[in-house]
């Protein structure tokens, strides 16, 4: 059995296969094609949640996606926790296990309600009000305790072991929304042969007509017709159909985001399907049938569970086969609850009474209840609802006052109108437009090529929107290219027709300050916190929604945003279209994140870098550093080494003997061209015309506001070919800025620039034994001082393949980079290692590079710059062409404070005491003795112990640097005050002899 | 994701292949190094930000790499038009009312 209330006359699931399932540990039966609602009801059970602020009991209000109330932690394993899942749309599959949330220690007992008790200090805006002071207890004592209280169930803490995938799609005409009016559109279009693409985000299309039991359509019953036409349509080639697909944001040019949910409803799923699949899809033309959303009453305790939509009632009894209680009272304003009342009373359910807030309605419907037997009353309210854990009785009372008459119920169906779901129309920009006639906003103003077909765009009754939605179909089919036209129209042959109902309070709401008649449910925001909103001073719906939080919360005020609006509108004494309705936004409902990342995470998420030395570093145990996109070479730990000791060993075998470095992944770029030599002139500060071919020139590249971007060494290979080197990080800004001044301020120049970082591999060799291990390898070359002195560069081989032979050093030591086609680097690489063997010399990592170069006072751009830094701070200005007219950042350079007294300029710091090495990053104050806040006059930029020197070194922009060499300065550290002297920036062969050494 | 037309490559193509580069037709000086304070400020730091038609250049960046400029409506999101760099603003715009 699957369920005392389920009723085997009703709904369309079959009843032999059942599903086992689990909630809070208690097992049930359910069947298969049931939601995980639908079988909690047909064992009986509506208390499914505790609210969010409050702890109030809840239970379902809803049979779809609007739910606010029933979200609860699907648990498939330890790593596969899933939190907020709405128990209305998660389809259940034998052994499925569902926890509550927001409860403690159990859902019928929960300490936090005692927020109910003490609510008033719950108020609207509580938030802003109590916990503004101190400032300080917010992150220490507030905000953990709120989350620990206020959390919405558990996220899991392993990573996601399921898998996403991400398709792009285009198409002639996208229809979202798979009702009458969709499935009719879709129809339409794809008669027409033209590509279409149809999604819903239900299990089974067909939308309302999976409740409407009055619906026929061409002689069948409509969620029939609706079952045929989907195989019709799902048979075509120029068709596609996606069940369990949301459409979840719309985008520009009528680009729509969707998610699939591929496994979420299958037992066990397996590695091979996806658990969501995100399609961004691209339409000529888009047809919005996205339906409408039922509203609640709002009234006094109208969150008891068992209190729900009409229309979700419905559902549950015609798709699913289950009553949601056996003696249910009717609230209601407006005709459609009646059909529920009609559906119920039919199936043996018992309708206590049907409470209308209408004064004298007439209809069908309501000819049909009374037929039935059912108790009607006009002109009445429910004022209030009695019970806890599960709804008791309804009070109704004479709208206008009178007396009191109390109804056992064990469910109340409400229902105050349908609103339009305007939601993807408004996120593609459209403006909505208010009907006073229907009081409802409907598509107004379109911004793209889309159009809104049946109850979504406020047009009531099936017939008149299968009508509208063929039409709508065919139309943007034509619109889109379709030539031909052929097919015929649905024919609807019985419908169903409601009419209007109400927005805003009804009378059960208060004005009572104590009474909690709830417009948000999930945001537990009631009527008098949004009057209240009002008479604090908030005018914009925009500012109520905010002070209340009212329509925030991840159901995006499907049920509750009318309300809000009408009872703000009210309280403000103004009409509802000059208050406004607040910004729909993206997503619909709740994307994982996993769907938007899909498969860019883990190695994915950003591309790995690697030289052709890579391999080899690896296997010589090297310890590598990320560096942008780069891994690089850290150090090379040898028996045990730390990095301290390797660093150490690293930077003495270079100064001692020899180190190979690889520093491929330098930024080289080729400009070539007649007028390469005046192109260059013009984006870096040095003067290039005159360098003649064969030679380097260490190049500085500014900006155009005068601050460093960059630098590197350039070689002149003949008159039109420069080799440029950029710093590791810059090379695709460095490439994209020269790019920009050559296309779009100097395309009269005849030049091309060519990436050329992955192309040459490059091997420093550095050391006073460098010559001595390259020359033997080297052919073609004049490898004495005369014939490649230092900053020079030549073209020849070595190892047999070509190289660009450098002559450079960025240790200080004489040293060479061997550029070769990365295809040769590691064979070069090695052999240049084995020659290498033979003289003592190492493999050093960036850790030693970056200390050689601090002990010789080279700078690295970006870490001892900082986009603040002009020429001069950095005591470059021998690199500034005097005679230059022009060149990007000469004029910036000028300006007045890049040339005032005081500017910050780099130095070299020593600690009094050798052995302390000062913090990158740490300040610099003049008097160590001053008041807290204290005047800070620099920072550290580089720092490091320098085996070599035998003591620690440092670099820092410190404000007029210069002027105060041989001062003494202070670095306060929180373990006390570190002494340093200002010296110049060279530590190590201050003459520079060993360039030629 | 918008689409845009390349000018050069004379296709619509999704916004991804492209980076925005900062206002147009903002033209250096020839003379830059002899250029007033003022005239720099303007030339370096002042930019329109309108809220409405806005010209400003664009790079096909995943594409041709050319750069271009583009008409966009910084209300709308929605381009009017694109053309090559160094061709003048254009006068009038497609669909405007004069
Ligand atoms: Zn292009």
């Amino acid at each position: 059995m699957s369920g005392a209330f389920r009723i085997p006359s009703a709904g369309r699931l079959k009843q032999a296969k059942t599903a086992g399932f689990s909630f809070d540990g208690r097992s049930y039966t359910g069947i298969e094609g049931d939601t995980l609602a639908s079988a909690l009801l047909a064992n009986g059970v509506h208390l499914v949640g505790r609210s969010f602020k409050y702890h109030r009991p809840r239970g379902f209000l809803s049979a779809g996606v609007e739910e606010p109330n029933a979200l609860v932690q699907i648990v498939r394993d330890d790593a596969r926790k899933t939190p907020n899942v709405r128990a209305t749309v998660q389809e259940l599959y034998d052994g499925l296990a569902a926890n509550s949330q927001n409860r403690w220690p159990s859902l019928a007992f929960d300490v936090g309600a005692v927020n109910d008790i003490a609510s008033p200090m719950f108020s609207a805006g509580f938030y802003y009000k109590t916990f503004m002071w101190p400032k300080a207890a917010w992150k220490s004592l507030y905000e953990p305790r709120i989350r620990e209280a206020a959390g919405l169930g558990v996220s899991p803490d392993k990573p996601d072991p399921d898998h996403y995938s991400s398709r792009y799609a285009h198409c002639d005409v996208l229809v979202l929304g798979g009702g009458a009016a969709g499935i009719a559109a879709a129809l339409a279009a794809a008669e027409t042969g033209v590509l279409v693409i149809l999604a819903d985000e239900q299990a089974e299309f067909g939308g309302s007509l999976r409740f409407e039991s009055g619906a026929k359509i061409d002689g069948q019953d409509g969620f029939g017709w609706a079952q045929a036409a989907i195989a019709k349509l799902s048979a075509m080639d120029n068709v596609r159909v996606l069940s369990r697909t949301t459409a979840f944001g719309y985008y520009a040019q009528n680009f729509v985001g969707l998610v699939e949910r591929v496994s979420d409803h299958l037992k066990a799923p397996g590695h091979d399907l996806p658990r969501e699949r995100l399609w961004q899809v691209r339409a000529k033309r888009v047809v919005l049938a996205s339906g409408a959303i039922e509203r609640h009453m709002v009234f006094a305790d109208n969150d008891r569970p068992g209190i729900m939509l009409a229309g979700a009632a419905r559902t549950f009894l015609n798709h699913y086969g289950v009553a949601v209680g056996r003696n249910v009272g009717v609230y209601t304003a407006n005709d459609s609850a009646y059909a529920a009342a009609i559906d119920l009373k039919k199936a043996g359910v018992n309708v206590a009474a049907i409470v209308d807030l209408r004064d004298h309605p007439t209809g069908p419907v309501i000819d049909e209840a009374r037929a039935l037997g059912i108790e009607v009353n006009f002109g009445r309210a429910v004022i209030r609802a009695g019970g806890k854990l599960r709804v008791s009785s309804m009070t109704v009372q004479p709208k206008n006052g009178g007396g009191e008459r109390t109804i056992p119920v064990d469910a109340i169906l409400m229902s105050a109108g349908w609103t339009p779901s305007v939601h993807l129309f408004s996120q593609s920009r459209g403006k909505v437009a208010f009907n006073d006639e229907t009081k409802r906003f409907v598509p107004g103003t379109y911004a793209q090529d889309c159009v809104s077909v049946g109850a979504c765009n406020g047009t009531d009754g099936l017939s008149a929107s299968v009508d509208e939605a063929y039409a709508a179909g065919a139309k943007a089919a034509k619109d889109a290219g379709a030539k031909i036209a052929k097919g015929t129209k649905p024919k609807v042959d019985a419908s169903e027709s409601w009419s209007r109902g109400m927005l805003g309070a009804a009378p059960g709401a208060g004005p009572d300050k104590t009474v909690k008649a709830f417009v948000d449910f999930q945001n537990d925001v009631t009527a008098k916190d949004i009057r209240q909103a009002v008479h604090e001073g908030m005018r914009s719906i925009e500012h109520v929604k905010r002070f209340t939080t009212n329509g925030m919360a991840t159901d995006q005020g499907k049920t509750s945003n009318m309300h809000g609006l009408a009872i703000a509108a009210e309280t403000l004494g103004k009409p509802i279209p000059e208050v406004g309705l607040t910004t729909f936004r993206a997503p619909y409902t709740p994307v994982t994140f996993g769907a938007i990342v899909s498969h860019a995470r883990g190695p994915l998420f950003d591309p790995t870098r690697k030289t052709a030395i890579h391999p080899w570093a690896a296997a010589q145990g090297a310890v590598f550093e990320d560096v942008g996109q780069w891994k690089r070479a850290w150090y090379f730990p040898k028996g045990g080494e730390d990095m301290h000791a390797a660093v150490d060993r690293e930077c003495v075998a270079v100064r001692t003997k020899a180190g190979l470095f690889d520093a491929s992944t330098l930024g080289k770029i080729e400009v070539v061209g007649p007028d390469a030599a005046k192109f260059m002139e013009l984006l870096y500060t040095n003067p290039w015309e005159k360098l003649e071919p064969g030679r380097c020139r260490y190049g500085i590249m500014l900006r155009e506001d005068g601050f460093i971007y960059d630098d590197g060494v350039v070689g002149r290979l003949t008159p039109d070919r420069f080799h440029v080197t950029t710093t590791t990080g810059g090379a695709p800004r460095v490439m994209n800025h020269m790019e920009d001044y050559l296309q779009t301020e100097f395309p009269h120049l005849n030049v091309w620039l060519t990436s050329i970082t992955e192309q040459w591999a490059v091997i420093a060799v550095q050391g006073p034994k460098s010559r001595d291990i390259i020359a033997p390898l080297v052919e073609g070359i004049d490898m004495s001082d005369e014939g490649l002195p230092h900053m020079s560069v030549r073209e020849g081989k070595i190892c047999g393949v070509p190289t660009r032979l450098f002559r450079m050093s960025f240790t200080g030591e004489r040293g060479f980079e061997v550029n070769v086609p990365a295809d040769y680097g590691r064979a070069v690489w090695e052999a240049l290692w084995a020659e290498g063997q033979k003289h003592g010399a190492v493999a050093y990592g960036t850790e030693a590079m970056h200390v050689l170069r601090a002990e010789k006072g080279y700078i690295i751009v970006g870490q001892d710059t900082d986009g603040t830094v002009t020429p001069n701070d950095a005591g470059l200005d021998w690199a500034v062409g005097k005679k230059k007219t022009d060149f990007v950042g000469i004029r910036g350079m000028a300006r007045p404070d890049l040339v005032a007294k005081g500017r910050k300029q780099l130095v070299g710091l020593k600690t009094k005491d050798p052995k302390v090495v000062l913090e990158e990053g740490a300040q610099i104050v003049e008097n160590p003795q001053q008041a807290i806040p204290m005047k800070m006059i620099g920072h550290v930029t580089s720092s490091y112990w320098s085996e070599n020197c035998g003591r620690s070194i440092a670099l820092a922009l410190v404000a007029g640097g210069r002027d105060r060499m041989g001062d003494t300065l202070y670095v306060p550290m929180p373990n006390g005050v570190i002494e340093v002297e200002v010296t110049g920036m060279v530590f190590f062969d201050e003459t520079g002899g060993r360039l030629n050494g | 994701m918008l689409l845009i037309r390349c000018p050069y490559c004379e296709e619509e193509r999704p916004e991804l292949e492209f980076r925005n580069a900062g206002e147009a037709h903002i033209a250096r000086s020839a003379n830059i190094a002899g250029e007033s304070d003022d005239d720099f400020e303007k030339f370096f730091f002042i930019r329109s930000n309108p809220k409405g038609i806005i010209y400003e250049r664009w790079r096909h960046m995943h594409g041709c790499a050319r750069f271009f400029n583009a008409v966009r409506d910084t209300v709308t999101d929605k381009f009017v038009m694109t053309y090559k760099a160094g061709e003048p603003k254009p006068s009038k715009l497609p669909g405007a009312a004069k």
